[in-house]
């Protein structure tokens, strides 16, 4: 890494300026906020599942690019996925932000429970790729991860407030 | 990297009054590093902690070098010589904050521990259900919180003075809020978010005339402005070492002697005590009373020479350069339409708060550390101060004797640059 280009990449910048899936799902059946006070990043999100299947997800909030972009880029790729699969890939978006590495097993070889069959891949990082640049900024990866851990939260029906910080 | 970054670390031209800023860098080790991609260090945090000359890291080195053993506990001759150099920074904390006495110095771990050490002794001992603790909008958090802690702990209430909208405190507000319930008023000297500089000899003259106990945080204060407790004319002043060149872990409370003689102690321990038996112990004299256990020796040796320091570059000069500095970059940052400057009092320190449209701070503060331009991002542990201006965090350049007009001009073409990228 030898720029900033890599880490402020346009699709970053232009998921920040137009977040998609912004919004609100009336009929969700899991709702989970993430908030970073010291940020000042706060974000709600909202899930649909039908079948096992992540049918619907948007959030509301935001804060700074790479939480806004995170979230955003996050519910485009997770939408369609299996609950399983959605997990999967926050871990492999996880060892990416975190090592830098992308490992289609994500960190977590071996204590994989949550993560359903631990020797399944993850799907593709595809956009969140874009992401890569973080593990080079470990005080941002607070930013990157908050929306994954208010997807997770929600996905469990958890109440309490996710905190990255 | 514009040519301007190349010579930073170079000698530079003496500057107006003499004061020879490539010499005064030249003290500071850490200046000359280099970041990632060979970018220089502009190092432009110092609100949050000032760097270190080679006289303070030396002090520490030869201390435990040469010297390190307990203090006053020994007749051994380390012993002597630790405890002679622990006191004569005491000594020195005395004559820089115009102190009568050495006793009026208590050495403490940071401002923080400071103001927590008065809130819950004298202020345990003192303040009453009804009674009222007075502060201001423009508190760092470690003057807020341990007023809280004592007003829910002894059932009175804390008074909050307005600021305005340029950051300075609404003087006529904190004298309304006075009232002969007022037990004690806290502000700071500087803010740490601003920059404001209170008037606090005005301030402590409001106080006393309700009879109210004063104290002022100086965290921000002592390396830039000169402090005179007396002509201030404060109960209780504090100051942390690691901002004004010294060691982190060691910092001073000043209190006048009547008031840290009737005190209660605040940790029990060694050091504190004259004498222990099951059923009573007597209590050391002040300031030992106040300083259980073993202290931060090393710390308190290399917060001594860093006074040191100070006092050999002069506050004046100091002041001088660092008057240039903030004119220059808030001219500079001004230039800018998309930079919004908070904290734009007639009287402040070197310290530019401001924020970019439409650029989270922590984007602009990766986008500036990618130029090799440390500032602080977030709150700045004063988030009523946030809270007052409507937003969630600020970008903070905050400047020191050894920065430069080229490490101004750094910033604002960092700052440039965070504006291109987000475009």
């Amino acid at each position: 890494m030898s720029d900033l280009g890599d880490l402020y990449q346009e699709l970053l910048l232009d998921h920040y300026r137009r977040p998609r899936n912004h919004g609100r799902i009336a009929d969700a059946d899991g709702v989970a906020d993430g908030n970073n006070p010291l940020c000042g990043d706060r974000v709600r999100v909202f899930v649909r599942v039908r079948d096992d299947i992540v049918q619907d997800v948007k959030f509301e909030g935001g804060g700074c690019a790479i939480s806004t972009a995170s979230a955003s880029i996050m519910t485009e790729a997770v939408k369609g996925q299996t609950i399983g699969d959605a997990r999967r890939l926050f871990k492999r978006f996880h060892k990416l932000v975190t090592e830098g590495i992308d490992d289609p097993r994500g960190p977590a070889h071996g204590t994989g429970e949550r993560a359903g069959d631990a020797s399944a891949e993850a799907p593709p990082l595809g956009k969140l790729e874009v992401f890569a640049g973080v593990g080079e900024y470990p005080a941002r990866v607070k930013c990157a991860t908050l929306a994954w851990h208010t997807l997770e939260a929600a996905l469990e029906h958890r109440t309490e407030t996710v905190t990255t910080e | 990297m514009s040519p301007s970054l190349t010579a930073l670390n170079q000698p530079q031209p003496r500057q107006a009054g003499g004061f020879d800023v490539a010499r005064i860098r030249a003290e500071f080790p850490i200046l000359t590093r280099l970041l990632a991609h060979g970018r220089p260090l502009v190092y432009l945090d110092n609100a949050a902690t000032s760097q270190k000359p080679q006289a303070v890291i030396e002090s520490v080195c030869g201390y435990y070098g040469c010297n390190n053993a307990n203090i006053h506990r020994g007749v051994h001759t380390l012993s002597v010589e630790a405890t002679q150099a622990y006191e004569a920074a005491r000594r020195k904390m005395q004559r820089f904050l115009g102190a009568e006495r050495p006793e009026e110095i208590v050495f403490v771990r940071s401002c923080t521990e400071a103001v927590n050490l008065v809130a819950q002794t004298w202020g345990r001992a003192n303040v009453r259900p009804g009674d009222e603790v007075l502060i201001t909008h423009m508190e760092h958090h470690s003057n807020i919180v341990p007023w809280q802690i004592l007003c829910e702990q002894n059932g009175a209430t804390l008074r909050v003075a307005p600021i305005d909208d340029s950051g300075e405190l609404r003087i006529d507000e904190f004298e309304r809020l006075l009232s002969d319930r007022t037990r004690i008023a806290a502000f700071t000297h500087v803010s740490n978010a601003l920059g404001t500089v209170n008037p606090v000899r005005e301030l402590v003259e409001l106080a006393r005339k309700v009879g109210a106990v004063t104290l002022i945080d100086g965290a921000q204060a002592a390396p830039h402005l000169p402090i005179d407790v007396r002509g201030i004319g404060c109960d209780f002043y504090c100051v942390t070492g690691h901002k004004m060149f010294g060691p982190t872990g060691a910092g001073a409370l000043y209190g006048r002697y009547a008031l840290l003689d009737a005190m209660p102690p605040y940790q029990g321990g060694g050091e504190m005590i004259k004498s222990v038996t099951f059923e009573k112990t007597e209590y050391n004299a002040v300031p030992h009373k106040f300083e259980a256990g073993t202290p931060n020796i090393s710390g308190v040796v290399g917060l001594g020479a860093a006074i040191d320091y100070v006092e050999r570059v002069g506050l004046a000069a100091i002041g001088a350069h660092e008057r240039d500095l903030l004119e220059y970059a808030t001219a500079q940052l001004s230039a800018i339409p998309q930079v919004r400057l908070y904290g734009v009092a007639r009287h402040k320190a070197a310290v530019v708060s401001f924020t970019i449209d439409g650029v989270h701070p922590h984007d602009a503060g990766t986008i500036l550390d990618q130029q090799g331009v440390a500032v602080r991002t977030g709150h700045h542990c004063a988030q009523p101060v946030m809270d007052r201006f409507g937003i969630p965090a600020t970008c903070r350049a905050s400047f020191a004797l050894y920065n430069t007009r080229e490490e101004v001009d750094a910033l604002v073409s960092g700052v440039r640059k965070v504006i291109e990228v987000f475009g």
